[in-house]
């Protein structure tokens, strides 16, 4: 009777565990594997737009596997260079992202009990509203005859608008006010949890305030550094939107390098490729920090 | 018409629960209809429509191109209309069925089969020419000219240098900026030649310090706010950026020229999708927007000229007289249409047009 029973707890567990690799294989794994057949695949005028790669005649199955879309993506520099461009305004956007949100998440830690939900609240309200509408939202703030500049002029601060909207300036805002939450709310949580009496026994110590933060206050809250720091640089390096409605012609992010891709060559193949390295990419310095944290984690 | 190219990506859900007999699944371009035809077609034939809005071929081609799209009438510019054809996406038009087809005008039909060979899988909705729109006050103050209608205005660095502080849009849509730019350098606009690209993409290299953004809606918006005082677009928006201008009141100036060096005209075509749920009910809307006063009630709403001669009587004598959307002889002589390009030239465009835009 014991016996089965723990039997069918093993199953429990298993079917338990089931459900989110099922998830992560039908959700992850399966698209990517389409995907990645396309990537070898070759653009042709049908539809889907591009070839099988495996064809079956008299009773021989053949594929053909076409690397070439990705040996095209060495071939030009404007993949690198739009992979770099994507990179970079990501990190900038990250680093800022990381000075505003950091004093935000600390003053509603330290808010009292009370006034903590009221401020997480606030920081999470603009959800109720769609993320294009906000981003649209900007253009009339940035706007030649926008809010900004005409309340500038009427100050006299300026005689002629400034130009904002369609500069990188926009796209690093943009990027910096639509990701915010997502630093502030695993900060908070690291933030939250920091016992006071350490902070309480450093200045016991002698330590100043300044010592106390960046011996005690910041390394405890490393972890939502990095877990915010990864939801905000993640997405914004694939990010497409933004740079779209806000960001000038210079702008070269690799979302709108696979837009072109996917609509105006109309080759999926090479589209998938540049998904598929940009993945590759974003996927691999991400396990090896997970890893060394794990390892970090294991050491302490 | 082509406008928020973002909220196209967004809107991109299928057409509503479609199967029962008596809908009609469109898929148009945003702006583009008049306020009341839907509601007649529906009063009169009792068949529910689905009215969905796009903003740009690309998108509507992708849509195309993986099936399943459960439209029933579709309206891809005709260069664009020709390749989907190619990969067997539409069904040929019933002509048979359609008892007022009669009223297309021969000409422009003709024009049309060079892309749809004897117009077997499009009717022309509504044409449109590229041209510039522009602010007179401040081009005259800048360039002091009086009558601006020369492409020299954007494409003559000198010119465009003098515009740029108060702002010059262009489309981005590489195939009709460099048609554009071939046509000013007296080259064939409609040439997949490499070293005419590459001169098509000097010459608008030499303007790109001065261009502030490419963009294929938001002209429309900035002309008429002022925002911008040069765009080159389509002409029915720019005319309804004119419009738009004039009800604000805020003493902006549109006007928009079909330049001297000649233009681009372009076809918006009515197609059925080869997997097309109600192809009937397809051809019976395809008759009623062929009906002269229903035509002439959608370009007195969106200032695009249609193909139906019997409709051009009924037409505002404003909208009708306009040379921007009813170009006279002489102006149409000069006009290219495109064609589609095959995939190599496409992608050389592409990468022209990057450069052009990033320097990379």
């Amino acid at each position: 009777m014991s016996a089965f029973l723990s039997r069918f707890a093993l199953r429990g567990r298993s079917l338990v565990t089931a459900v989110p690799l099922l998830w992560l294989g039908l959700f992850f794994l399966l698209p990517f594997a389409v995907l990645a057949k396309i990537s070898l695949s070759e653009a042709a005028i049908a539809r889907p737009p591009y070839l099988p790669i495996w064809d079956w005649a008299d009773g021989v199955l053949s594929f053909a596997f076409n690397i070439g879309n990705y040996l095209f993506l060495i071939e030009d520099p404007l993949y690198l260079m739009a992979y770099l461009g994507s990179v970079k305004i990501a990190l900038i956007s990250t680093a800022i992202t990381l000075l505003i949100g950091y004093p935000m998440a600390y003053v509603i830690a330290r808010a009292p009990q009370h006034r903590r939900n009221l401020l997480l609240m606030l920081v999470i309200l603009p959800f109720w509203t769609s993320f294009l509408l906000r981003v649209y939202a900007w253009i009339g703030f940035l706007k030649g005859n926008g809010v900004i500049n005409n309340v500038l002029m009427w100050l006299g601060v300026i005689n002629e608008p400034l130009v904002m909207l369609q500069t990188d300036f926009a796209v690093y805002l943009g990027i910096v006010y639509s990701y915010l939450p997502f630093m502030i709310l695993p900060l908070y949580t690291a933030l939250v949890k920091l016992d006071e009496a350490l902070l309480e026994a450093s200045a016991d110590l002698g330590a100043r305030p300044f010592s106390t933060f960046w011996h005690i206050t910041l390394p405890l809250s490393l972890p939502g550094v990095i877990a915010g720091a990864m939801l905000v640089f993640i997405p914004a390096v694939g990010e497409f939107v933004i740079p779209a409605l806000l960001g000038g012609p210079n702008t070269l992010m690799i979302g709108s390098v696979l837009w072109n891709e996917f609509f105006s060559n109309r080759d999926w193949p090479v589209a998938a490729a540049v998904a598929i390295v940009m993945l590759v990419v974003l996927v691999l310095p991400i396990a090896v920090l997970r890893r060394a944290q794990s390892r970090e984690e294991e050491a302490n | 018409m082509k406008k928020l190219a973002l909220a196209g990506c967004v809107l991109m859900g299928a057409a509503g629960a479609a199967g029962a007999e008596g809908t009609l699944n469109i898929y148009n371009w945003s702006d583009y209809i008049a306020e009341d035809t839907i509601a007649k077609f529906e009063a009169e034939t009792g068949i529910d429509v689905n009215y969905d809005v796009f903003d740009s071929n690309e998108v509507v081609e992708a849509k195309m191109l993986t099936g399943a799209t459960n439209y029933d009438i579709v309206v891809p510019s005709l260069e664009f209309m020709a390749r989907q054809a190619q990969a067997g996406v539409f069904m040929p038009i019933d002509k048979a069925a359609i008892g007022n087809y009669a009223n297309l005008d021969p000409e422009v039909m003709a024009i049309i089969a060079k892309n749809d060979p004897d117009n077997t899988y499009g009717v022309p909705y509504m044409m449109y020419t590229i041209g510039l729109g522009y602010n007179p006050a401040r081009v005259n103050e800048r360039l002091g000219v009086d009558h601006a209608d020369s492409w020299a205005m954007l494409f003559d660095p000198a010119q465009a240098a003098k515009l740029a502080d108060c702002g010059i849009a262009l489309l981005d849509s590489p195939s009709e900026m460099t048609a554009a730019a071939l046509n000013y350098l007296g080259l064939d606009p409609t040439s997949e030649d490499k070293g005419d690209l590459e001169q098509a993409a000097a010459l608008l290299t030499s303007i790109r310090p001065y261009i502030r953004y490419f963009h294929s809606s938001q002209y429309i918006n900035d002309l008429a706010n002022g925002d911008v005082c040069l765009a080159a677009g389509y002409s029915g928006d720019i005319l309804q950026a004119r419009n738009r201008a004039e009800e604000a009141g805020q003493g902006v100036e549109v006007a928009y020229t079909i330049p001297q060096e000649g233009a681009q005209v372009g076809f918006d075509m009515l197609a059925i999708p080869a997997d097309a749920p109600h192809p009937e009910n397809a051809l019976k809307f395809i008759d009623f927007f062929l009906r002269p006063e229903i035509s002439a009630d959608i370009s007195n709403y969106v200032y695009y000229a249609n193909a139906n001669t019997a409709a051009t009587p009924l037409v505002n004598e404003a909208v009708r007289t306009d040379p921007g959307i009813y170009p006279p002889a002489e102006v149409r002589a000069k006009m290219y249409s495109a064609k589609p390009h095959n995939q190599r030239y496409d992608r050389a465009l592409t990468r022209a047009w990057t450069t052009i835009k990033t320097g990379q």
